[in-house]
C-alpha cells in the first residue's frame, strides 16, 4: 500500500530524532579524537579548516582529504558511514556549482573531451561561444579542486561534530569566550528542537490511532497546516514559561555556566601535530 | 511563628491578554514555616496564582506585598530587591521542560546560584549537595532531554535546591509521577517543611492536600477563592468539593 504524506511525515520526523541519537553515539565512543579536549579540538579543526581553504594544488588537498578518513578510522567513525553523510550532500550543493566550470564556456584550456560542434562562432548578446563545446583539462581540475575542497572542509567539521558531545563543544565555546548568549541561544535550540520534533511525532501518532480509512491528498494537506499552527501556538506558549522560569531563578540577562577541562598529554600531542601539518603544506607549497 | 506574613494578598483580580478572567478577588495571607494548600480544578487560577506570588504575573486589581515590599514591575525593577526576592522565593513549574534548558542537568542545578552571583566553589557545593539529595548523583552529566518525566521533576527540584530560598512554590509537585518517584518528592516535601521552609503547593490531589497542608485555600471554577481553613474541615466538606470539582 502507497504510504501517504501523513505517514511519510511520521516516518521522516521518527528518522530525524533516530539519526541524532545514532550520531550522539560516536562521540561516546573512546576513539582518537572524542579522547581529546573540546578546546584543542574547537582550536586546531578551525586551523586545519582555514589551511584546506588555502591549499592551491590537487594532490596535496586529496592528501589532506585522506587525512580526514584516517581520523575517521582512528576516531572508530565507521567509514561506509562517514562518506556517505559527507558526500551525499557535495552532489547537491557544490556539484550544481562545480558543473559548468568544466566545459571550455566557462573555463578555457586545453579539450579533454569535445561534445558540440557548432557551425561557426556564435554570439549570445554579450557572450561569444567557440567553435567547438568541450570538457577541458582546466575545467575539470577546478571542478575536482571546488569538490575535494569541500568534502574536506565538510569531513572536518563532521569529524568534530560526530566526536565532540554536544554539551561540551558548547561548553568549549564559552571557554574560547564566544559570547554565553550565543550559546546559550545553541543550547536552547538543540534542547526544544528534541521536545518539538517528540510533540510532532506524538501529533501524527495522535491522527493515525484514530484513522481507519486513508484520507485524501487535500484533507491530509489541511490536517498539517493545522498542526503547524498548533505547534507554533505551543512553542509560543513554551518559550513564554522558559522565560519565567529563568526569571523565577535570577535570569539578569546573561548566563553563566560551569566549566571543567583538563589538558591531557593526548592533547598535547595534538597539538604539536596540527602544526607540523600545517608547516608541511607550507613546505610541500 | 513570625509575628508577620511573608506574602500578603489584598483582592487581586488578574486577568489575561485576552480579558479572561485568571484570578478574582483573591485576599490571603501566608506565615513563616507555614505549608499551605492551594486546592482547585484545572484551570481555577492555581499557576496563575504562584505566578503571581513568584513577582512574575502582576495583577490588574489589588495588591501583593511580599517581605513587607509592594511587589509590581517598578520594585523588581531595582537589582538589589529582585536579587534578595529571587533568593528567597523559588517556583518549581508543573513542566519541567519549561525549567530545564541548559545542556545538562550540572549546569541547571548550577544557574540559580550562579545568577545570584555565588562563588563557583558555592555553587560546586551546593550542586554536590542538591544532587545527593535528591539522588540524582548519577544525571549530572546527562542532557535533560534524555531524561524521564520522574528525573526531570527531581531535577527541576534541585534546581530550586540550590538556590536554598525561604519559600518553596510547587506547582502541581505530584503530577504525572509514578510511585517511587512520587514518595521521593513527597519525603523531600516533608523534610522541607520539618527544615521550617515555607511551602505554597498548588494542586488537586485530595490525599496529598491531607497529608502535608497546614493551611489550605480552595479556589472555584470561577477563579474566586470558595473557602480558607484546616485541610482536615474542608476535606470533609463533600458540598465545598463537588462545588470546587475536586470530586
Amino acid at each position: 500500500m502507497r504510504r501517504d504524506f501523513v505517514a511519510k511525515t511520521l516516518a521522516e520526523t521518527g528518522r530525524a530524532i533516530e539519526h541524532t541519537l545514532f550520531a550522539q553515539h560516536f562521540a561516546k565512543v573512546k576513539g582518537f579524537l572524542q579522547l581529546l579536549d573540546p578546546r584543542v579540538k574547537i582550536v586546531t579543526f578551525f586551523a586545519l579548516l582555514i589551511v584546506a581553504t588555502c591549499i592551491r594544488h590537487l594532490e596535496i588537498l586529496v592528501g589532506f582529504y585522506a587525512l580526514t578518513l584516517f581520523l575517521a578510522v582512528v576516531s572508530r567513525i565507521p567509514l561506509g558511514f562517514f562518506l556517505k553523510r559527507v558526500w551525499v550532500f557535495i552532489p547537491i550543493f557544490t556539484g550544481i556549482i562545480a558543473l559548468p566550470a568544466i566545459f571550455n564556456v566557462v573555463t578555457p584550456g586545453q579539450n579533454l573531451f569535445v561534445l558540440y560542434h557548432l557551425s561557426g562562432p556564435c554570439r549570445i548578446g554579450p557572450f561569444s561561444l567557440p567553435e567547438v563545446i568541450a570538457i577541458t583539462n582546466q575545467g575539470i581540475y577546478g571542478a575536482a579542486m571546488l569538490v575535494i575542497r569541500v568534502a574536506t572542509s565538510v569531513s572536518l567539521a563532521m569529524l568534530l561534530v560526530l566526536t565532540t558531545d554536544w554539551v561540551k563543544l558548547l561548553k568549549a565555546m564559552s571557554v574560547l569566550r564566544i559570547p554565553e548568549v550565543i550559546i546559550v541561544i545553541l543550547a536552547m535550540t538543540y534542547r526544544y528542537i528534541f521536545l518539538f520534533l517528540k510533540v510532532v511525532e506524538d501529533m501524527f501518532l495522535a491522527r493515525r490511532s484514530r484513522l481507519i480509512t486513508q484520507s485524501g491528498l487535500r484533507e491530509q494537506h489541511h490536517w498539517i497546516a493545522a498542526r503547524i499552527g498548533v505547534l507554533v501556538g505551543k512553542s509560543y506558549n513554551l518559550s513564554n514559561d522558559v522565560h519565567l522560569a529563568m526569571l523565577s531563578r535570577g535570569w539578569s540577562g546573561s548566563p553563566r555556566l560551569m566549566e571543567e577541562f583538563r589538558i591531557s598529554w593526548r592533547d598535547w600531542v595534538w597539538i604539536c601535530v596540527v602544526p607540523l601539518t600545517i608547516s608541511l603544506w607550507l613546505w610541500l607549497r | 511563628m513570625s509575628d508577620a506574613p511573608i506574602f500578603k494578598l489584598r483582592a487581586v483580580t488578574y486577568r489575561y491578554l485576552n480579558q479572561t478572567i485568571g484570578l478574582s478577588d483573591i485576599s490571603m495571607e501566608i506565615w513563616p514555616g507555614q505549608a499551605v494548600v492551594v486546592l482547585g480544578a484545572n484551570g481555577s487560577g492555581k499557576s496563575t496564582l504562584l505566578k503571581i506570588l513568584d513577582g512574575l504575573y502582576f495583577p490588574q486589581e489589588g495588591e501583593v506585598q511580599a517581605y513587607g515590599i509592594r511587589l509590581n514591575e517598578d520594585t523588581l525593577r531595582d537589582p538589589g530587591i529582585a536579587r534578595n526576592f529571587r533568593q528567597k522565593v523559588g517556583l518549581v513549574f508543573q513542566d519541567p521542560d519549561a525549567q530545564l534548558f541548559l545542556p545538562t542537568v550540572k549546569d541547571e542545578l548550577a544557574f540559580a546560584p550562579l545568577q545570584i552571583g555565588l562563588s563557583k566553589a558555592e555553587v560546586k557545593n551546593r550542586v554536590l549537595r542538591a544532587s545527593d539529595l535528591l539522588n540524582i548523583t548519577n544525571l549530572t552529566d546527562r542532557a535533560p532531554y534524555h531524561l524521564s518525566h520522574g528525573e526531570k521533576k527531581k531535577v527541576a527540584l534541585a534546581g530550586v535546591l540550590t538556590l536554598d530560598p525561604e519559600v518553596w512554590l510547587l506547582d502541581e509537585p505530584m503530577a504525572s509521577l509514578d510511585p517511587r518517584t512520587k514518595s521521593c518528592v513527597m519525603d523531600f516535601l516533608v523534610q522541607l517543611a520539618k527544615n521550617g521552609k515555607t511551602l505554597v503547593i498548588a494542586t488537586h490531589d485530595l490525599k496529598f492536600a491531607y497529608l502535608l497542608g497546614q493551611e489550605c485555600y480552595v479556589l472555584g471554577e470561577d477563579h474566586r477563592l470558595l473557602r480558607q481553613g484546616a485541610p482536615q474541615a474542608l476535606l470533609e466538606d463533600q458540598q465545598l468539593l463537588l462545588e470546587a470539582n475536586l470530586m
